[in-house]
C-alpha cells in the first residue's frame, strides 16, 4: 500500500487523465473538421463527381489499410527472406536451402504435413456425421451447442485444458491429475509421459485442433443440409433408397460446395497452427510446426532472414488452397 | 432524400474506420512517469549531497525496463537527492526498452541515462558512437564500490561506460532447514560433498534428493542452461567461461564436455531426480514446489523462485538458522569444486549515459554510491553488488544471502545464455538441453548440435 501512497502524493488521477483527454478532444475536433470538409465538397460537386466521390470515400480507407497492413508487409517479408539475420546484406537463397536441409526443419515440415492431412479430414468427417445424425432429430440443439462450444474457446485456453488431460506425474507419491493417465490406469496400462512419446505426442496435439474445429464443420454442413429441398429427399425415399445410399447419393452431392469450403477453411487454419504447439510443448519433443518455428526464428532468435523464409514457404503453401476456396465460394454463390 | 441518407451512412462508416486508426496510434504512445520536485536546496540534511550541487532546475531522464511497482521504489529512493540538488529525475520505464532504445538512439532522441539489463545491448549502443564514457568520478566510485568483474561488464573495448545498478544471483540451492536439521544433513561446501549428500539422501531416506523442472512454455530448457553455466563456472576457469561465451572455444570443447558430464551426475541420475525424461515436462514452478511439500530435498534455482513459492505454494521464507518452521525454505550457496572456489552466476543492470551534462554525471555518480544502494535496499525487494551495501539493510533473508555471496565471490559472471547470440542463447541451447533429458540425447550429440547452430559470422 506504501507504493500507492507515493504515487498519490505525486500525481492525482486527474493529472494522469488530463493530457490524454486533451489529445482525445483535439483528435475528435480535427476529425469532425475533416468530415465537415468532405460534406461541403460533396454538396458542391456535380452529380457525376458525386458518383466518383462515393467510390473514393468507400474504397480509399480500405485500400490504404490493406496497403499498409498487408501488401507492404508481404513484399517486405519476401525481401527479408533473401537477407541475413539482421537484414544487413543479401544472401540469395541460403535461407531457403537452410529450411529444406536442416534435420529439425525437415521434422517441422513433416509434422506440418501430418497436421494438414489429419485435422481437416477428421474434423470434417466427424462434423459431417454429427450434422447428419442430428439433422432431423428433435432437441438436437443441446447436443449441437455442446459440440460447438470448444469453438468459443481460444486456442491457448483449449491447449491449457488439454494439457491437464495429458498431465503426467512422475513422482509416485503425488496425486496424478491427468485424465488420460487415469483412463489408461483403469484399463490396466501403465501411462507413459504422454507429451514425450514421439510420434504419439503430435497426434495428441492434433486431437485438440480437431476438438475445436469439429463444431465449425458441423454448423456449416448442418446449415447446408437444411437447404436440401424436401422433394429430393422424399423422392429418394419413395424410390426405396436406404439411409446410407441417401447419404452418399443425395446429401453429399447436394452439399459438396459447402464441404469443400469447410475443408479448405480448416486446412488454412491448420497450416497456421501455432498456439497449440507453443502452449503445450513449446515446439519441443519433435512436435514443432512451421508457424511456431517461424515465430521462434524471427522473434526469439532474432533471425529475420530464416523467419521470413519460413513465412514465405507457408504463404506459398496456402495460396493455392485460398484460390481454390475462393473459386468454390464463387461457384456456390452463382448456383443459387 | 434517400441519396442524402446513403451519403451520411457512408461517411459515418468512414468515420468509424478512421477513428479506429486514430485510436490505434494513440495506444502505442509510451507513458512517462514524471516527478515534480520542490527544489529546497540547502535545507537541512543536504550536506551529503554537496558533490552534486550546482545543477538546480535541471532534469535527467532515466530510461529503463523497470516499471511500476518496482519503479515507484526507485522514485522514492531519489526524493532526498532531488530535494537537495534541485535535479528532477524522470524515470521512464518501458517493457519495450530493448527494442525501443536502438530506435530512440537512431532517431536522435536518446535518453540521458539508460539502464541496460545485459552487457550485449550496451556494446551495441557504444558501437553507435552516441554514448558518453563515464566521467572520472563515476569510474573512481565504481572502482572502490564494486569488484573488478562488475566494472568489466560496464567496459567496452577498454573504455568504462556504464556503472552497475541492481543485481541478481542464480547460484542458489533451495532447501528446507527443518528437513535438513531433522535428518542431520549438513550443508555441503564443495561439489563432491554435494554429490555425496545427494547419495546419502537417496540411500537413507524416502525423500528424492533433487527436484528439477525445465518446463517454461516456449522457453523450456532455460533451467538446464543455468545448471550448465553454474557448473561450467566451477569446473573451468572464469577465462575459459568467457571464451565459451564469446565462442573463442567451440561449444563442444573438452572444458564444456566436462561441465555437461558433471551436470549429468545429478540431472541424469534417476536415483537423484526420479524420472529423468519428465524433467522436460515439469514446469520450473512445480519443480520448486517439491521442496515446500517435502517430496524432495534440494532445488537449484535463482532467488526469484522464493516469491513464486511463497505466493503460489504457501512457502515461508526463513533464515538458514531457523530450523523450526514446517514448510520454511531458504537457500545455501551452490558449492564450488573446492571450499575456497566461490564463483557467482547472476546478472545485473548497468547505467550508461548518452548526454554529456553535469547533472547527468551527478545522477550517474550518485547511483554508484553505497549511500544510495543502502537507501534503495532498505525500501525492500532489491539488492546490488555494491561492496558498501550493509546486509542489515536487506530485509529478505534470501537477498541477504545473495549479497553475501556477491561480496565474497571469487569471480562473478553473467548468465552465459543471455550473452550468447539469440540463435544459441534463446534457441538451440534451450532446445538441446531439453532433448538431453527428454530424449536421453548424449552429451556429445547435444554439444555438437549447439556448436553447429552457432551463427557463422
Amino acid at each position: 500500500m506504501k507504493d500507492f501512497a507515493i504515487l498519490a502524493a505525486r500525481k492525482t488521477p486527474w493529472e494522469i487523465v488530463a493530457p490524454n483527454l486533451t489529445v482525445l478532444v483535439f483528435g475528435l475536433l480535427a476529425f469532425a473538421a475533416v468530415i465537415f470538409l468532405i460534406f461541403i465538397l460533396a454538396e458542391r460537386a456535380s452529380v457525376k463527381a458525386q458518383e466518383w466521390l462515393k467510390y473514393l470515400v468507400f474504397l480509399v480507407p480500405a485500400l490504404l489499410l490493406l496497403a499498409i497492413g498487408l501488401i507492404y508487409p508481404a513484399f517486405r517479408t519476401l525481401l527479408l527472406s533473401f537477407m541475413n539475420a539482421d537484414s544487413s546484406e543479401f544472401i540469395g537463397f541460403e535461407n531457403y536451402i537452410w529450411a529444406f536441409t536442416r534435420p529439425e526443419i525437415v521434422t517441422v515440415m513433416t509434422n506440418t504435413l501430418t497436421w494438414v492431412i489429419l485435422v481437416p479430414l477428421a474434423s470434417t468427417v466427424i462434423g459431417l456425421s454429427i450434422a447428419y445424425l442430428t439433422d432431423r432429430m428433435k432437441r438436437s440443439s443441446a447436443i449441437k451447442s455442446l459440440i460447438f462450444m470448444p469453438m468459443a474457446i481460444s486456442f491457448v485456453g483449449a491447449s491449457i485444458i488439454w494439457k491437464f488431460v495429458y498431465d503426467f506425474e512422475p513422482n509416485l507419491k503425488k496425486t496424478d491429475i491427468g485424465l488420460l493417465s487415469a483412463i489408461a490406469k483403469a484399463l490396466g496400462f501403465t501411462p507413459p509421459n504422454w507429451l514425450l512419446e514421439v510420434p504419439l505426442n503430435t497426434f495428441l496435439l492434433i486431437v485438440v485442433m480437431i476438438w475445436i474445429q469439429t463444431g465449425f464443420a458441423m454448423v456449416v454442413l448442418g446449415a447446408a443440409m437444411k437447404n436440401i429441398p424436401d422433394e429430393v429427399v422424399e423422392a429418394s425415399m419413395l424410390d426405396g433408397a436406404t439411409q446410407w445410399r441417401r447419404f452418399l447419393l443425395i446429401t453429399i452431392p447436394m452439399i459438396r460446395a459447402s464441404i469443400v469450403v469447410v475443408v479448405t477453411t480448416i486446412l488454412i487454419g491448420t497450416l497456421k497452427v501455432f498456439d497449440i504447439v507453443r502452449t503445450m510443448t513449446g515446439g519441443n519433443f519433435s512436435t514443432n510446426v512451421i508457424a511456431n518455428e517461424m515465430y521462434s526464428q524471427a522473434f526469439r532468435q532474432l533471425n529475420y532472414g530464416t523467419g521470413s523464409a519460413l513465412a514465405i514457404i507457408l504463404f506459398v503453401a496456402i495460396t493455392p488452397i485460398v484460390w481454390y476456396n475462393v473459386r468454390q465460394l464463387r461457384i456456390e454463390r452463382s448456383e443459387r | 432524400m434517400s441519396t442524402i441518407r446513403n451519403r451520411v451512412v457512408a461517411l459515418g462508416a468512414t468515420a468509424i474506420a478512421a477513428s479506429l486508426v486514430l485510436a490505434g496510434c494513440a495506444a502505442t504512445e509510451e507513458t512517462t512517469t514524471e516527478e515534480t520536485t520542490s527544489a529546497a536546496a540547502g535545507s537541512t540534511g543536504c550536506e551529503a549531497y554537496a558533490a552534486y550541487m550546482g545543477n538546480e532546475g535541471s532534469e535527467v531522464e532515466i530510461y529503463s525496463t523497470i516499471v511500476s511497482p518496482e519503479a515507484d521504489l526507485f522514485m522514492e529512493s531519489f526524493v532526498e537527492f532531488e530535494d537537495c540538488t534541485g535535479i528532477t529525475i524522470n524515470w521512464n520505464g518501458s517493457q519495450e526498452f530493448e527494442a525501443q532504445l536502438p530506435v530512440r538512439v537512431a532517431g536522435g532522441t536518446a535518453p540521458d541515462l539508460a539502464v541496460f539489463p545485459q552487457p550485449g545491448l550496451l556494446a551495441a549502443m557504444v558501437a553507435t558512437g552516441q554514448m558518453v564514457a563515464a566521467p572520472t568520478d563515476v569510474a573512481d566510485s565504481v572502482a572502490v564500490n564494486y569488484t573488478a568483474d562488475w566494472k568489466n561488464y560496464g567496459t567496452v573495448d577498454g573504455v568504462f561506460y556504464a556503472a552497475p545498478l541492481g543485481a541478481n544471483v542464480k547460484s542458489f540451492v533451495w532447501y528446507s532447514p527443518k528437513t535438513f536439521a531433522d535428518n542431520g544433513w549438513a550443508i555441503p561446501t564443495t561439489w563432491d560433498e554435494l554429490l555425496a549428500l545427494s547419495q546419502t539422501i537417496a540411500d537413507t531416506s524416502d525423500v528424492q534428493p533433487w527436484c528439477v523442472g525445465f518446463g517454461s512454455g516456449e522457453a523450456t530448457g532455460w533451467v538446464g542452461t543455468d545448471w550448465m553455466e553454474d557448473i561450467m563456472l566451477r569446473t573451468a576457469s572464469a577465462e575459459t567461461y568467457d571464451k565459451w561465451v564469446s565462442h573463442d572455444i567451440a561449444f563442444n570443447d573438452p572444458a564444456v564436455v566436462t561441465a555437461i558430464s558433471e551436470a549429468g551426475k545429478i540431472l541424469k541420475n534417476p536415483e537423484f531426480v526420479g524420472d529423468v525424461a519428465s524433467i522436460a515436462t515439469t514446469t520450473f514452478q512445480d519443480g520448486g514446489a517439491g521442496i515446500v511439500d517435502g517430496s524432495c530435498a534440494m532445488h537449484r534455482q535463482a532467488s526469484f523462485i522464493g516469491g513464486i513459492l511463497a505466493g503460489d505454494y504457501a512457502a515461508t521464507i526463513v533464515t538458514p538458522e531457523d530450523t523450526t518452521v514446517e514448510g520454511g525454505i531458504t537457500t545455501f550457496y551452490f558449492p564450488g569444486v573446492s571450499a575456497d572456489n566461490k564463483p557467482a552466476l547472476g546478472g545485473g543492470e548497468f547505467v550508461g549515459a548518452f548526454a554529456d551534462r553535469p547533472e547527468v554525471a551527478a545522477v550517474q555518480h550518485y547511483l554508484t554510491t553505497p549511500e544510495w544502494a543502502n537507501a534503495k535496499a532498505a525500501l525492500g525487494g532489491w539488492f546490488s553488488a555494491n561492496l558498501g551495501l550493509d546486509t542489515a539493510n536487506v530485509a529478505d533473508p534470501v537477498n541477504a544471502v545473495a549479497v553475501e555471496i556477491l561480496q565474497n565471490a571469487t569471480t562473478f559472471r553473467f548468465d552465459a545464455s543471455d550473452l550468447m547470440p539469440a540463435a544459441v542463447g534463446a534457441g538451440s541451447f534451450w532446445k538441446e538441453m531439453t532433448a538431453w533429458v527428454a530424449e536421453d540425447k548424449s552429451d556429445a550429440a547435444v554439444l555438437d548440435a549447439i556448436e553447429a547452430s552457432w551463427p557463422a559470422n
